[in-house]
């Protein structure tokens, strides 16, 4: 029993490590394909047919560029930046529900690689702790620009992170549980979280928006002001690791907001597919489900990107500190009050 | 067993390091996985919340602005101030008397605690909430406004004194 | 101040309504526009091979121009490298001896003639100089090299092929 426990536990935390990645280096196609449709252009379509081996091709340049180190950088902090960022990013997706229990040749097999009670506060904890990828990246390159990026970063994340925990509690009211596993049961068919909380939901991705670094919010890496922000100085594969750290941060976030908010692998008449379809393909089709709403919520992070210009930064601090907080506390006695008068959820 | 002893291990490592090392980076880079250790021991102690919020706060937030303001202010061998030998004998009897208290006060101690280890699902929210709004209400609401307080404070420091400032 | 002119307009900015400073019904109009824009037709040619059209007024590389019998016009008076001003273009002159009738028109012919297209900036003042129609910036966009002395471009390539050379093309690609 233990080996057969270790063993499918390996073999989801394989299979999530594969897809993750294959999710990240596909973003990258599918940004540049986003962008250059909503600009009437075609996007890199010569690497096989659409384009499909670009990811592959982007990667080995990137292997066979010349890795530079700038003079006076910290060697160690310089390398342990991107590592850091990239470990961050994937750590997120361990608490994720990803589909119902399988049967999987007479074994229930839960697709989640594990239920911690406190899952929300581990996706903040692994947030926060995705600062500091960039921070010691921007100081380690002894750059006055990575230095800006690097503080920009910190002090973005650090505001937001603040509206996005507000955003969340105000949910936490509705659900009486911070484990994934709970929430994303609660929300059977089309009981999704989202209509008890368009407000908080309305928060929370802004705040996704700023955690990942995405424009509108992207002033840590502002070409047009930093150059390139905390990882000026970086090439070759560490500056491919901070790339895919922010792909993998899309990832992940989105696969949260559908989760949290959207219902995870949660569709409409998903009683009656399960009927039919037995206890080993129903659930798969709930898998596919999610993965179709992560794939919309990181279309939508790349629509946005083309479409809503930077921020300044003070506004962005403005809107953080003076907005989006003042909303999530009012939606959290909104859903209070709600909640103690009429007892509903 | 192993485990505990590891990392407590890990835990004195760190924290020595923290303070032997020259560089101040380095200094908060060593907290930060000291920090880390603590909260790898709330895990083992099965205080869940415990340990995400002080993952969450002190590794995620108060440090992330203690390394902030290292960064800015750019602290190199140079700048540091001579101790003198009048302030490292002062430090030493200071630590030494701190030593002492912690010493007496852990012998107090040991007849006491390990009683509430028995329930294993103390540390869950749920259980930590019950007893914040039920038992500990006052103290709980004490130390709100407390932080609120410093919070006011903290804006008036902030805020520029409009006389002299015009 | 006051306008000189007397033609400022004094712009006037209202203060933003509720539905304007909250910013999203702003974001996702242009979101929309952004997504309507997925569905309209691709601007994109596929380069080498589709080339888009010149326009009419379009410079493009040299060409040094024969005549109807194929003789070539150029006379090395020198005029376009005085009008260069970017001074790229260099020659030397040379008599015509008997028997080179039917390579050039007039008694003088350039021996060299060299353009260096790192310098040109393709600004047509050397084909409105030449007095004998001989130089025209008709060709397509110069093309990219490795060294910088490849960028000088010789008698090799810029004068028209004759129709000798034409033929002998054929008989090579037949």
């Amino acid at each position: 029993m233990e080996i057969a426990f270790l063993i499918e536990k390996v073999a989801i935390v394989v299979i999530l490590f594969v897809v993750t990645l294959t999710i990240a280096a596909y973003s990258t196609l599918a940004e540049r394909k986003v962008a250059a449709f909503l600009q009437d252009r075609v996007g890199p379509d010569r690497a096989g047919p659409f384009g499909v081996f670009q990811p592959l091709a982007d990667g080995g340049k990137m292997f066979f560029k010349e890795e530079t180190t700038p003079n006076g950088a910290n060697k160690w902090l310089f390398i342990a930046g991107p590592s850091l960022a990239l470990l961050t990013s994937f750590l997120g997706s361990a608490v994720i529900p990803w589909g119902q229990s399988i049967n999987f040749f007479g074994r229930i097999v839960p697709l989640q690689v594990t239920d911690i009670n406190v899952g929300i506060l581990y996706i903040f904890g692994v947030v926060s702790l995705g600062v500091y990828g960039i921070m010691i990246g921007g100081w380690a390159s002894n750059n006055k620009y990575s230095l800006m990026g690097a503080i920009r970063g910190a002090s973005q994340n650090i505001s937001y992170e603040i509206a996005m925990g507000l955003s969340i509690i105000a949910l936490l009211l509705c659900t009486n549980s911070l484990s994934f596993k709970v929430i994303a049961e609660q929300q059977h068919g089309i009981n999704w979280n989202f209509w008890y909380q368009p407000l908080g939901f309305l928060i929370f991705l802004v705040c996704a928006f700023a955690e990942t670094n995405r424009v509108p919010f992207d002033l840590p890496e502002c070409e047009t002001e930093l150059i390139g922000g905390y990882n000026t100085e970086y090439s070759g594969f560490k500056m491919g690791a901070y790339m895919f750290a922010e792909y993998i941060n899309m990832f992940v976030s989105s696969a949260v907001m559908a989760t949290l908010y959207f219902g995870g692998y949660n569709y409409p008449g998903m009683d009656f597919v399960n009927l039919h379809l037995g206890p080993t393909w129903g659930p798969l089709v709930g898998v596919a489900v999610l993965l179709g709403k992560i794939l919309a919520f990181i279309f939508f992070f790349m629509w946005v990107r083309w479409t809503v210009p930077r921020f300044r930064y003070d506004q962005l601090m403005n809107l953080g500190w003076k907005i989006l907080i003042p909303l999530a506390i009012a939606n959290i006695v909104v859903t209070a009050c709600v909640i103690t008068f009429f007892d509903k959820f | 067993m192993i485990l505990f002893y590891l990392v407590s291990l890990l835990t004195i490592t760190f924290s020595l390091l923290v303070i032997f090392t020259k560089n101040p980076i380095y200094s908060v880079l060593y907290l930060i996985a000291t920090f880390f250790t603590f909260t790898i021991h709330y895990v083992l102690l099965n205080a869940q919340f415990l340990a995400v919020v002080n993952f969450i706060v002190y590794m995620g937030a108060i440090m992330v602005l203690f390394l902030f303001v290292l960064m800015l202010m750019n602290l190199n061998k140079e700048t540091e101030p001579m101790k003198s030998n009048l302030i490292k004998i002062i430090a030493v009897i200071a630590g030494g008397s701190l030593l002492v208290t912690l010493v007496g006060s852990f012998k107090q101690l040991s007849t006491l605690g390990i009683s509430t280890v028995d329930k294993p699902e103390i540390g869950l929210v749920e259980n930590l909430g019950k007893v914040l709004f039920s038992d500990f209400l006052l103290p709980f609401e004490v130390s709100s406004i407390l932080l609120l307080s410093a919070m006011v404070g903290a804006v008036l420091l902030a805020k520029k004194d409009k006389s002299e400032n015009g | 101040m006051e306008s000189l002119s007397g033609r400022k307009k004094v712009l006037e900015q209202k203060p933003m309504n509720f539905w304007e400073r909250i910013y999203l019904p702003a974001i996702f109009k242009g979101m929309g526009i952004t997504f309507m824009h997925m569905f309209k037709k691709k601007e994109t040619t596929y380069y080498p091979e589709q080339e888009r059209e010149f326009s009419e007024n379009w410079r493009g590389m040299h060409s040094l121009k024969r005549d109807e019998n194929g003789k070539e016009r150029c006379t090395a008076c020198g005029l376009c490298a005085l009008s260069c001003p970017a001074e790229a273009i260099t020659m030397t002159s040379a008599e015509r001896q008997k028997g080179e009738e039917h390579l050039y028109r007039e008694e003088k012919y350039a021996a060299v003639y060299e353009i260096n297209m790192l310098r040109c900036i393709f600004c047509g003042l050397c084909e409105e100089a030449c007095p004998k129609e001989a130089i025209y910036l008709d060709g397509p966009i110069v093309p990219s090299e490795f060294l910088r002395k490849d960028f000088i471009y010789g008698k090799d390539k810029l004068v028209e092929l004759s129709i000798t050379d034409l033929a002998a093309q054929k008989g090579v690609l037949a």
